[in-house]
Formats: structure tokens, sequence, C-alpha cells
């Protein structure tokens, strides 16, 4: 009984790693990242995500309140702050995010605020999509631990 | 009577008519316009008359002839006459019908008369006639009485009754006498008018005052039209001398020109042309006209349009030429201009499309490259991973098959990596991002390095020789690492088209080429050394050559060519992306030198680089000397800084296949890394089938490096290793050690020879000599990274190697902790705050250099004391810095590279980038 409903979770699981990956929301940096969580630190993958989400946020925020002003934007700080995102973003796997990242850090490059803005907007949707999406991960890591089971090894190549 | 009157009249016209044709009141004015005028003032312009006053000049007095003989001449006056004419022949015409009036008025009159005498004779019957006219008054009496008779029978009754009456016969004669003094009178009246109308008529047949005034008028008009004409006329004779002329504005007297051709006249362009132009006329009896300028000392450079008929006589022969001409100076500047201003407009237009042209496509072009080269870096990280996996993979027990698959595999991704690193290097060359670095570098040690490198990869039996001539400088600048690319390059080149024989490099001192000498490096360099610089400039020529297969001679102008390689034979023979020497080439020029190549087939090639270099200050290189040499008694290097003759031979059994990746093999650690000797014969048993590599190590005995036990122990330890070996791969950590002893060295006066081999260990035991060092000392890393989740990310990868770090968030931080403690290997993120990873590299490069910190306290860096104790300390460690890189093109490898940087870790960091660059750096 118990051993169906965890082989239920660890197949959903695995489905889902995989559509998030056949998504583009990840690429294999987050592989490597499932791969340095082990008993010594089992959160770590939640712990750098959530880490990422909150810098998504307070970064996001600067950036949008440099872009608000219409006549004068400092794209360089603009600029710093995608810097950041896209090697955060790259760091966890986020694949999406860095993406959006490199177009926003073009149209900084050409000082255009519309394409910033815009890119801001995605940037802000894809990051709180892949949290949501992660959530649902986590939520579903945590039902196969509570169900007794492991966390399944997932092969995304 | 009319004819003599025209010849008559002709005859005044030709004085008087001509002579008032040009008006006296315009004589004031035109004085000098007639140059046919005399000087003396008379005001009378007409040449007639001039003629008549200076029968001296011969074509005075030819004009009247003129206008008589020719057609134009005459043409007027025969109008005028034929006008006349016919005029002189209404009014005869007019007076002989009033005359025929008058006549038959008379004739009526003399009838008349006849029939009153006659009835007068009848009826006065007068005796006294009778006799006079006998037979007449016969038949007159007959006929009076044949109308009597006719008469009778009708009046017979009244006549009879009157005609005795004598009141009746007066009465009647008076009547008759009225009627006769009445046609009389009449008669005399009608003699008179007739008198008075032939006296109208004489004075009316004066035609001269009226062909007078219709001539003035004619000339009055032309007067009219002419006076401020600027034009000039004239007339030529066949010879084209000038008969007569007529010029607004005179420049010249008449006794200039008359009788003179044009040639006589002027001097200058123009003149010919309008000469030939009228006789052309002339000739072919054609009027034109024509535009011709003129540059002429009288009166400059003027534009004429001339028009030229030519003149025939009354029998159609030619006998001269009318000329008019008419300055059209302006008009013909104007349109000129006009035409000029068109033309450049159209030119200008030209040009800017072209330029718009050019600058699309230079646009295009850049952007393609900018494409390419994103896209090649796009390419690089992945396909890094699979080449990397790949390797790893072959270090696990496989079976013959798949390993000869892998192999494929990977040199296949290493072809690749290759061909996408070419690419890159060649569009940051076109592109202009490529940056040249000077830095201090020791030719012989790069001569050196790059033909060991080449020696361990070797397959084939050549002997690889370097041989610098004792006039190169220890020590030049320039920018060594792109130096050491067109080295391994052209070397690598070599040795895969040598089957047999030597390849070497040669290294000598010449004089400034004279391609160079306009060149604006050249220039820069004049003017360094003017502003004061130590810095001397040196032209060092450096060949490459081999004894290989050559190249024909058709074959080289397409060498340097992208993606050409000499024949598609050849590409198909010995592989290689065709991209080398492009790359080089272009490098070579970038830098201010020339590459070029002779070859013969069969014989081998030699490929030629002219760089400049710089040559530094002599106390830099004492520095320099006593830090050399302070690491020569270190590391027991001989000391090869002034040796000019190295040898390589063959060492079989190499870890490289073709060529290897260029960074793997270019980019070693500057300082050759001595090993045990163990391990150094571990590279040789490692490989039990090759003979060579045992021939070799007999040879090594001479080195008294062998120690039998350890062969054997160290040969029974890894057999798996061996495949690794045949495998080759770039990535794989190679330690070279030179067995050679100083005292050889100095025992040869300078010229060493030696022997190269490498070690080799596989990643276990790699791993192992890790566990080992941990266990005796761990090695302190350090993190130079701003980004918090990438600390975190790679602190935990660090963690499951095995390994603790340091971290710092910017370049002032690493500075303050590198300044604290001592680390055994930084990663350093490029792009930071406060200060970046290139610059931090290149402050704590220049401490290393020097001993203190003073630049980076110039930039600003705050550094705190203790540094003197330390000095000495790291002084002779070069520190390992790897850089940490977003794949953009603002921090490629090569910057990080001639920042001082050692090695590079693309990001994002994986756990087996990490693996390795610690493999790699940490011993």
């Amino acid at each position: 009984m118990n051993t169906t409903v965890v082989a239920q979770l660890q197949r959903q699981f695995q489905d889902y790693i995989v559509s998030l990956y056949q998504q583009g929301f990840l690429d294999n940096q987050f592989s490597e990242l499932r791969k340095l969580q082990d008993e010594g630190t089992p959160d770590f993958v939640a712990e750098v995500v959530s880490l990422f989400f909150d810098d998504c946020s307070k970064l996001i925020n600067t950036m949008s309140a440099s872009l608000e002003r219409p006549d004068n934007v400092d794209f360089k700080q603009v600029d710093s702050g995608v810097h950041q995102l896209k090697g955060s973003s790259s760091s966890v796997g986020a694949q999406r995010v860095k993406n959006v990242c490199i177009s926003f850090k073009e149209c900084c490059h050409v000082q255009n605020r519309e394409g910033c803005l815009r890119c801001l907007q995605q940037v802000d949707y894809e990051y709180k999509m892949l949290k949501t999406k992660l959530q649902d991960l986590f939520n579903l890591e945590q039902q196969i631990l509570q169900a007794g089971g492991t966390i399944p090894q997932v092969d995304i190549n | 009577m009319v004819c003599e009157m025209e010849t008559d009249q002709i005859e005044e016209m030709d004085v008087e008519v001509l002579s008032s044709m040009w008006p006296e009141n315009v004589g004031t004015e035109a004085d000098k316009q007639f140059n046919v005028e005399k000087p003396a003032g008379d005001l009378d312009t007409l040449k007639e008359v001039t003629i008549e006053e200076k029968p001296t000049i011969a074509d005075l007095t030819r004009l009247p002839e003129l206008m008589n003989s020719t057609q134009q001449g005459s043409s007027q006056l025969t109008n005028l006459v034929k006008q006349w004419e016919y005029m002189q022949d209404n009014a005869v015409r007019l007076l002989r019908e009033e005359l025929k009036n008058l006549n038959r008025q008379r004739e009526e009159a003399e009838a008349k008369e006849l029939k009153i005498i006659e009835e007068y004779k009848f009826e006065s019957n007068e005796p006294e006639n009778v006799p006079v006219l006998d037979e007449t008054s016969d038949l007159f009496r007959r006929f009076r009485q044949k109308k009597r008779d006719a008469l009778v029978d009708s009046k017979k009754i009244e006549i009879y009754e009157e005609f005795d009456t004598v009141a009746y016969w007066k009465q009647k004669a008076l009547n008759l006498e009225k009627m006769l003094e009445a046609s009389t009178e009449r008669e005399r009246r009608l003699v008179e008018k007739l008198s008075e109308s032939l006296k109208t008529m004489e004075s009316q047949s004066a035609p001269v005052q009226e062909l007078t005034q219709n001539l003035e008028r004619a000339e009055g008009f032309l007067h009219f039209i002419l006076q401020n004409a600027p034009i000039v006329m004239g007339h030529q004779d066949k010879d084209l001398r000038y008969l007569f002329i007529y010029n607004k504005y005179p420049s010249l007297r008449e006794q200039d020109i008359l009788g003179k051709t044009d040639v006589e006249i002027f001097h200058g362009g123009g003149v010919k042309e309008s000469q030939d132009f009228k006789r052309e006329v002339l000739e072919k009896g054609k009027a034109s006209k024509r535009e011709i300028t003129f540059t002429t000392d009288l009166f400059g450079s003027k534009t004429f349009l001339i028009y030229v008929e030519p003149v025939y006589n009354k029998a159609g022969e030619k006998i001269g030429i009318n000329y008019m001409g008419m300055e059209v100076t302006e008009q013909v500047d104007k349109r000129e201009k006009m035409a000029k201003l068109r033309e450049d407009n159209a030119v200008r237009k030209a040009m800017e499309s072209e330029l718009n042209k050019t600058i699309h496509i230079t646009e295009e072009t850049m952007r393609a490259k900018q494409m390419l080269a994103t896209m090649s870096h796009e390419i690089r990280s992945p396909l890094s991973g699979v080449v990397g996996m790949a390797e790893i993979l072959s270090t696990t027990r496989l079976d013959k098959e798949q390993r000869q698959l892998l192999n494929v595999m990977i040199s296949s991704g290493d072809l690749v990596l290759q061909l996408i690193n070419d690419i890159l290097d060649l569009s940051k060359v076109e592109s202009g991002v490529m940056k040249l670095e000077a830095t201090k570098f020791r030719p012989r040690e790069v001569v050196k390095h790059v033909l060991q490198t080449a020696a361990a990869s070797l397959k084939k039996s050549l002997t690889l020789e370097g041989n610098i001539a004792d006039d190169v400088p220890i020590e030049v600048v320039g920018d060594v690492l792109r130096i050491r690319q067109i080295l391994t390059n052209l070397i690598s080149n070599a040795i895969k088209f040598t089957h047999e024989g030597n390849v070497g490099i040669k290294l000598q001192v010449i004089s400034e080429p004279s391609f160079a000498r306009d060149n604006t490096l050249t220039a820069d360099t004049e003017e360094q050394e003017q502003n004061g610089l130590t810095e001397t400039s040196v032209w060092i020529c450096c060949d490459v050559w081999d004894t290989g297969i050559g190249i024909p001679e058709n074959a080289i102008p397409c060498l340097f060519k992208k993606y050409m390689q000499a024949s598609a034979d050849h590409a198909r023979k010995y592989g290689g992306t065709g991209l080398g020497l492009a790359i080089c080439k272009q490098l070579v020029e970038l830098m201010g030198g020339q590459l070029t190549v002779t070859s013969r087939v069969n014989e081998g090639s030699t490929f030629t680089f002219i760089l400049p270099y710089k040559v530094g200050t002599s106390d830099d290189y004492s520095d320099d000397q006593d830090e050399f040499s302070d690491m020569a008694d270190h590391q027991s290097e001989p000391d090869d800084t002034a040796e000019g003759y190295f040898q390589f031979k063959p060492l079989l059994g190499s870890i490289y296949s073709n060529g290897g990746p260029g960074i793997g093999n270019d980019f070693l650690p500057h300082k050759v890394m001595l090993t045990s000797p163990i391990k150094l014969m571990n590279s040789f048993v490692a490989d039990p089938s090759n003979n060579t590599g045992q021939s070799e190590m007999l040879q090594l005995e001479n080195g008294g490096y062998v120690d039998e036990s350890k062969l054997e122990t160290s040969s029974g330890h890894c057999p798996e290793s061996a495949h690794q070996y045949e495998n080759g791969n770039g990535r794989c950590f190679s330690k070279e050690s030179e067995s050679c002893s100083s005292s050889q060295a100095s025992s040869e006066g300078g010229t060493l020879e030696m022997e190269s081999e490498l070690t080799v260990s596989s990643h276990r035991e790699e791993e192992k000599a890790e566990t080992d060092l941990k266990e005796t000392s761990k090695p302190k890393i350090l993190l130079v990274e701003d980004n918090k989740i990438n600390i975190m990310v790679a602190k935990s990868m660090m963690k499951q190697l095995g390994h603790t770090m340091d971290i710092a968030n910017n370049g002032v931080e690493a500075i303050t902790a590198i300044n604290h403690s001592s680390y055994d290997l930084v990663l350093m993120d490029v792009c930071m705050p406060v200060l970046d990873g290139l610059k931090a590299t290149r402050l704590i490069r220049s401490y290393e250099e020097t001993g203190n910190w003073n630049a980076a306290i110039e930039a600003g860096v705050d550094i705190k004391t203790l540094e003197n104790e330390q000095v000495c300390v790291r002084s002779t460690n070069r520190l390992p810095i790897i850089a940490m890189t977003a794949n953009t093109l603002a921090e490629s490898s090569e910057e990080c590279y001639a920042n001082g940087m050692d090695s590079f870790i693309s990001k994002p960091v994986t756990l087996q980038k990490l693996r390795e660059c610690l493999q790699q750096y940490l011993h």
C-alpha cells in the first residue's frame, strides 16, 4: 500500500522534474546542485533556490526602481543587477531566467529602457513561475520522504 | 527712259546709299568700333566713304567691288531696285493709261470738230472751199446729198420752212462757234493737264530719295541692333585675311588686323583651332558654328561662339568667309560649373550609396561575426562537457571496440573544440576586440617550452631543434601568449607535414624590415623614444622550418586563407581546421609584423615571421636575473637564460593526439614543474608495448634517475592508465620535466642537449595524490566572488571535493586576504564590483614580481602592514589564479591569460570543472 503510493509519487516526481527540464525551466546546473545535496545537507537545493528567489525579488525591486524614472535611468546600476541575476540563475540552473537575463543585458548595453522594462517583466514572470514549479517539486519531495520513500535519481540526459 | 533711270539710280545709290549706311550720330560712340574707320575721326563709318577718302588701303577699295560682286552684297540693292522698278512700272502704267484717255478724248474732240466743220461747210455752203477740194467736194456733195436724201424724207418740210431764214442760219453759226470755242478750250485744258501730269511724273520719277530712305531705315535698324551687341563681325578672303572687321570692343587697331590672318594677329590657345575651323568651313562650303576658347596674351582666356559662313561671288565661286563671334566666356563658365556641380553631385551620390552599402555590409559582417563568436562560446561550453565526459569515460573499464569508438569521439570533439577556438580567435582579431598585451618574456624560454610541448606530443621520430642567435636579447616585451600561440601553431603544422627529419625554430635579430619603415607602429616606437622612454625596439625574425613534404608553389597564395589547405587531398590526409595559418597571419599582422613562407616540395617548408619587440631597461633585467637565480636555486633548473640551442628527441607514446587543443597545450603554467623520478618513470612503463620508450629509458640512465625497484612497482601499479596515454587529450594535466644536468650544460659551453619526457598521472592517481597532500597539508583556496548564490554553490562543490575555501567578495578583499595569508589557489570571478578580477590579478602579479604592493596602493587598495615579511616567502612562487568567466566576449579567456591568470573555468561552475582545475593546480 505504502510502497505503491511511494512508487506513484516517485514516478510523479520524475515526470515532473523531467518536464521542468524539457520546458527549459531548468538545465544541467540544477542537476549539479542536486548532486551536492547529501545526508549532511539534506535541504541544500531548497536553501540555495530560496536564496536565489529572495535575491531575484530584491534585485528586481531595485532594478524596477531604477527603471521607473523615465529620463534618468542608471543603466550601469541596472546592468550590475542583471549581471548578478544572470550569475545566480546560471549557478542554480534557472535556464529561462538566465536566458531572459542575456537579452536584458543586451538591452542595458544599448540603453534601451523599453526593452529593459520588458525584460524586467519577463524575468519577474519567469522567476515566479519557476518558484511555484520548484515549490511543487519540493512538496513532492517532502511527500515522498514522508511516505518513507527516497528521492529518485533522475537521469535527464 | 525707265531703263536709263534705273541704271543711273543704282550708280548713285552705290555711292550715296552706302555712304549713309551707318548714320552719323553713331560716330561719336562708335569711333573705334569700326576698325575700317580712319582714326582721323571721320565719322562717316562706311567703308565706301573711307574708300573714297583713303584709296590706299587695298581692301577698302575692294569693298564696293565686293558688295557688287558678291551675292550677299548685291542682293540688298537688287531688292531695292526691284521694288523701285515695280513702283516705276506702276507709275508708267498709270501715265500710259492717262495718255490713252487723253488721246481718246482728243480724238473725240477732233472727230466732233470735223463733224462740226463738215456740218458748218455743208450748211453754210461756202463755195471758196470747194475749189480746193474738188473731188472731195464732189464726194462731199454726193455724200451730203445722199445724206440729205435720207434726211429729206423726214424733215423736208421743216427745213424747207426754216432754211430760207437768215436768222436761223445766223443762230446756227453762233451756236457752232460757241461749241467750237468750248472744244478748243477743253483741248487746251487737256494739254495743260497732260503737261502737268508729265511734270509730276518727272518729279516722282527720281527714286533716289525713296531708296535712300529705305536704306537709311535698314541702316538705322541694323545700327540700333548692333550698337551694343558684344559681337565681332568680319569678312575674310579665301586666304583668311581680314578684309573687314567690326568689333564692339576693339583691342587692336584696324591696321593690325586688316590684311592679316588670325594666326598672324594672335598667338596662343584656340587661334589655330579657329583658323582651322574657318578653313574647314571654306572648304566644305557649309556655314557652321563652334565654340572656341582662346587663350591669348591680348585678352586672356575667353570663349567665343563663332559663326562662319562661306561667301560666294555671283559666279558661285568661294571668295572668302563671313565671320561672327560672340564672347560667351561667362556662360560657358557657368555651364561648366553647372556641369561640374552636377557631376560632383552624381559622384557624391554614388559615393554615398557606396558608403551606405559598405556600412551596411560592415554592420552585417560585424553582426555575423558577433553572432559567430557568441555561438561559438555557447557551443564551446557544452562541447567541453561532452569531450570531458568522454575522457573520463575512457578511464573506465572498456572493451577494445568501445575504446576505439570513444577515441574517435574524443578526437572529433577535440577537433571541433579547436575549430571553435580558432573561429573565436579569428573573429576577435577581425572585429578588433583582440587586444595585445605587452609583457616581458624570454624568447629562449618560449621557444624551449613550445618545442618541449611539441616533443611531448610527438608520435613520429622527428628531432626538434631550437636555435637562437646570440644577439637575441635575453628578455623582450611583447604579447607572449600570442607569440606562443603562433609558434605552437606553426610547429604543430610543421610536425604534421613532416614524416622524418627535423623540425626547428630559429631566432635571429634583423634590421628593421622595409615594410615597417612607414608603419604606424614604428612611428609609435619612435615617439616613445622621443618621449624619453628607455625602451628600444628590436626586430626578431623567427623561422619555423621543417624537412617535410613541402608546399607546391601554386598552393602558397591560398595558404593563409581561411578554411583553406594546400589541397583537398591534404585536408583529408592530415585533417585540421584550415584556420591555423590564417590566425597566425592575422596575429602577426596585428602585432605589426609579417608572416611569409618559402617551400620546396619534398624538401621542406620554412615559415618566417618578423615581429618588433621592445627591449626592457637593464634595471628590470637585473631584477629578473635575481628572481630567476632565486628560482633556479629552488628548482635546480639549469640556467638557460642565455643558452642558444635546444634539441628534443622524439618520445613516443605520449599523451597527446594530433597536436591537442590549443589551450591545454599552449597555456601550461609558465614554470616547469619537477616531479619525482618515480612519476617520470611511470610514463614510460605505462606503455609496455612501446619499444622506443624503453630505449629512451636507457638513455635516461645516464641522467642517473633510474631506480629499478621503483620502476617495477610502478609498472605493476597502473596498467590501466596506459590507455589514457594512447587516447591522448589536451586537458589532461601533464607535467614536464627535463632530465638534464646543469653540469652537462656548463661543460658544453651553453649548448645543452636534453630529452624531454612527460609524466602523466591518471585521475585516480591524482586523487590519490590529493588525499596524500590533504593528509600532510590542506591546500588553502581562496574564492573571490560577489554573488552569494555562486559562493554557496561553489563552496558546496568544494566541500564535495574535500576542500574548504576562504571567500573574498571583490578584488580588494582578495588582495587583502592574499596579503594576510598564503594561498595555494585562487578562484577569481572576472566581473566584480569595487575591483574586478582582471585588475586584481594584475596587482597580485605585480606584487609577485616586485615584492611590494605599490601598484595596488596606487590603484587605491588599502593594504595593511606586515607585507615585508611575506615578500621573501612568496616572491618565488607564482600563485595559480583561475578565472571564472561568464561566456561573453568581454570576459574572454585570452583576456584572462593576458592579465596574468593561469587558466579559466567558464560559468556555471560544475563539479567536474572544479575537480579538473584542482587536479591541475594543487599538488
